[in-house]
């Protein structure tokens, strides 16, 4: 268990020497202190912003690691979030219980995930069309979901609502001494907080360790993977549902954060969004995946305050641009430049 | 009897040609050049729009359908040659830079034009068979995706821009090396992907309430339909159409058209587990 700590840095992570980790512990610290001298709103919002933070994470490793664009983040991210709603309605779920709605909703994304993922991914479906097919599945998901209006679509006592979406699901609760703690505000806030630290880190650990090099040379040339003797497709299928599943606990997050889940959270522009962040940060690095996604939530909100239509139009050219320009990503590329000043100045006093 | 074998037939008729319709500019973009042109969707739009607004300035609905086509296509023509061409060889790259497009163009509409947009309606009255009533627009529409077919097969396969396309497709650099102008191909094709979705929404524009994110009712089934086809129109297209169409008119008669959308979506996943590459990279291979 300690022995896999070491996989913590390595050749496919950014950061890793003694100045990034001293830098992460400052960025840590500094988020274990956010809640003390802020507002509990601000607070909350930050958490609103964290919950996000788990999808691109899991883009980021499909996409930037195994070299799979999957456009449904947002569809996983909506089957939790439903599955939540409804297990934790029909369970009338308080305490403990509304942990283990939490545990079933990202275990449903998941098992949709390995069903469509072995189809596709098993079916030799590669590059373009994986990202056609999980793009019209998103929609189709979407479109589903907004005609469930009717009081015939329920399922036990959890109505789906139609376009106007699902609501009425208990918030988190963390059994403790004492009485269970309601997940709210500050509480929430280090409850994700401590998630997204573990997440991050062990994807850093996933990803420099044996099964992230084979998933490097996957993303570099599959063919040469297979015939060094990799089952490419089995490794693939794993990343499908661990990425998807992320996107699964951001959903299920987000419905028991706001108590409410629509069905316009996987249409579009909705769907758009894991891909933008993903793209902007720099989908090759987690920490830069981790940071962009922040960043860009925290600007989006601001601008959509003004207006949504000007936010999402900023988005849209934010991929452009990205795309045509810096197809590594703004983030991973300002990294990339940092560690280079950081490698000239250690060679000039040496 | 009579009756409901023609409703059913009917019914097939409507939906084999929006599949054919929406899909055709999305299946030539995508044989071309291995690009999925997420911006389909605002090409129809466009379409539609330059449709509703030509007829509510006065013109005839035929001539304002063409000057939809029209413009759709002079927009993906530039497009091409400012941003697509840049990404031939990033195929999942284009996609995202299309997709950034269709987000800009989506949002900016509802800025610009605001939410809603009044309609015209739909021409050609209708005509009774039994005691069903059918609209006579919608044979029409069945009529217009089996020329868009017929025209495709013409252009393709008996003129000398054909030939030249499918010499570009079939080797890009050897038909740079024998004198073709694969730039020039890829912006026509690319052009000819854009006037047919732009043609798309003039022929459906009369049947429609106008919003700017109309274009997302198209996409999902000119996806599906492209990936059933393969990368190949005239082979694979049809085909898909007729197959999507027979499954999604069974499953719309006995179950509503969402479970007929879903229905298609998942006959789709199987299909591409045992045709990945589509019907045409299956035909393909079986007559070689």
């Amino acid at each position: 268990m300690l022995s896999s700590l070491r996989h913590l840095n390595g050749p496919q992570t950014m950061g890793n020497g003694p100045a990034f980790w001293s830098g992460f512990a400052v960025l840590v610290v500094a988020a274990l202190a956010y809640p003390l001298g802020f507002d509990p709103y601000d607070v909350g919002n930050a958490a609103y912003f964290l919950i996000w933070v788990f999808a691109a994470l899991g883009l980021s490793l499909m996409w930037g690691y195994t070299g799979i664009l999957s456009f449904g983040q947002m569809a996983f991210f909506g089957a939790a979030g439903y599955s939540y709603g409804v297990i934790s309605i029909n369970l009338d779920a308080t305490g403990g219980l509304t942990l283990l709605s939490f545990a079933t909703a990202v275990a449903v994304s998941a098992l949709f995930a390995a069903v469509l993922g072995y189809f596709m991914i098993y079916g030799r479906v590669g590059g373009v069309y994986f990202g056609i097919v999980t793009f019209a599945t998103t929609l189709a998901l979407a479109a589903f979901m907004g005609q469930t209006a009717g009081p015939e679509w329920r399922i036990g006592s959890a109505r789906f609502n139609g376009f106007n979406g699902m609501g009425g699901m208990p918030p988190l609760e963390l059994p403790w001494f004492g009485g269970p703690v309601l997940l709210e505000g500050t509480v929430l806030y280090y409850a994700v907080l401590l998630l997204l630290l573990a997440v991050y880190l062990g994807l850093r650990v996933l990803v420099n360790g044996r099964f992230g090099n084979v998933l490097v040379a996957i993303r570099e040339d599959p063919l040469r993977a297979e015939l060094l003797g990799y089952d490419v497709r089995r490794y693939q299928l794993a990343v499908f549902v661990i990425g998807s599943a992320l996107a699964g606990v951001s959903g299920a997050l987000y419905t028991a954060w706001g108590q409410f889940i629509t069905p316009a959270t996987m249409g579009l522009p909705s769907a758009a969004l894991p891909i933008i962040w993903v793209a902007f940060s720099g989908r090759g690095d987690l920490t830069a995946t981790l940071l962009g996604t922040f960043m860009l939530l925290l600007g989006f909100q601001a601008l959509t305050v003004y207006s949504q239509q000007y936010a999402l139009i900023l988005m849209g050219l934010l991929l452009l641009v990205t795309v045509l320009f810096v197809p590594a990503g703004f983030v991973a590329g300002f990294g990339r430049w940092l560690q280079g000043r950081a490698r000239r100045l250690a060679a000039r006093g040496a | 009897m009579f009756a409901e074998l023609f409703s059913i037939a009917y019914q097939f008729a409507d939906v084999f040609a929006f599949l054919i319709l929406s899909a055709a500019g999305l299946a030539i973009i995508f044989g071309m050049m291995g690009i999925i042109n997420l911006a389909h969707g605002e090409f129809i739009t466009c379409g539609i729009y330059v449709t509703v607004i030509g007829v509510q300035h006065g013109l005839p609905l035929p001539i304002a359908q063409a000057l939809g086509a029209l413009a759709a296509g002079l927009i993906g023509i530039v497009l091409e040659r400012t941003v697509i061409y840049r990404l031939y060889d990033r195929p999942l790259d284009s996609i995202l830079a299309t997709w950034g497009i269709s987000l800009i163009v989506t949002q900016g509409m509802l800025v610009t034009i605001g939410s809603t947009w009044p309609g015209i309606g739909t021409p050609a009255g209708s005509f009774q068979v039994g005691e069903y009533t059918f609209s006579t627009y919608r044979l029409w529409l069945f009529l217009a995706a089996v020329l868009v077919m017929a025209g495709l097969y013409l252009l393709y396969m008996k003129t000398s821009f054909g030939v030249l396309s499918r010499a570009t497709i079939q080797n890009p650099r050897m038909a740079r090396a024998l004198g073709v102008r694969t730039p020039r191909i890829y912006a026509a094709s690319f052009g000819i992907g854009a006037a047919l979705a732009g043609l798309c929404g003039a022929l459906y524009a009369p049947t429609m309430t106008l919003i700017p994110t109309m274009g997302v009712t198209f996409i999902v089934e000119a996806f599906v339909t492209v990936v059933v086809g393969g990368s190949n129109v005239l082979l694979g297209t049809v085909p898909a159409a007729v197959v999507l169409g027979v499954i999604r008119t069974a499953l719309n008669a006995w179950q509503g058209q969402i479970i007929g959308q879903i229905g298609m979506l998942i006959a789709v996943i199987l299909v591409i587990r045992v045709l990945p590459e589509g019907v045409s990279g299956w035909l393909a291979r079986r007559s070689r």
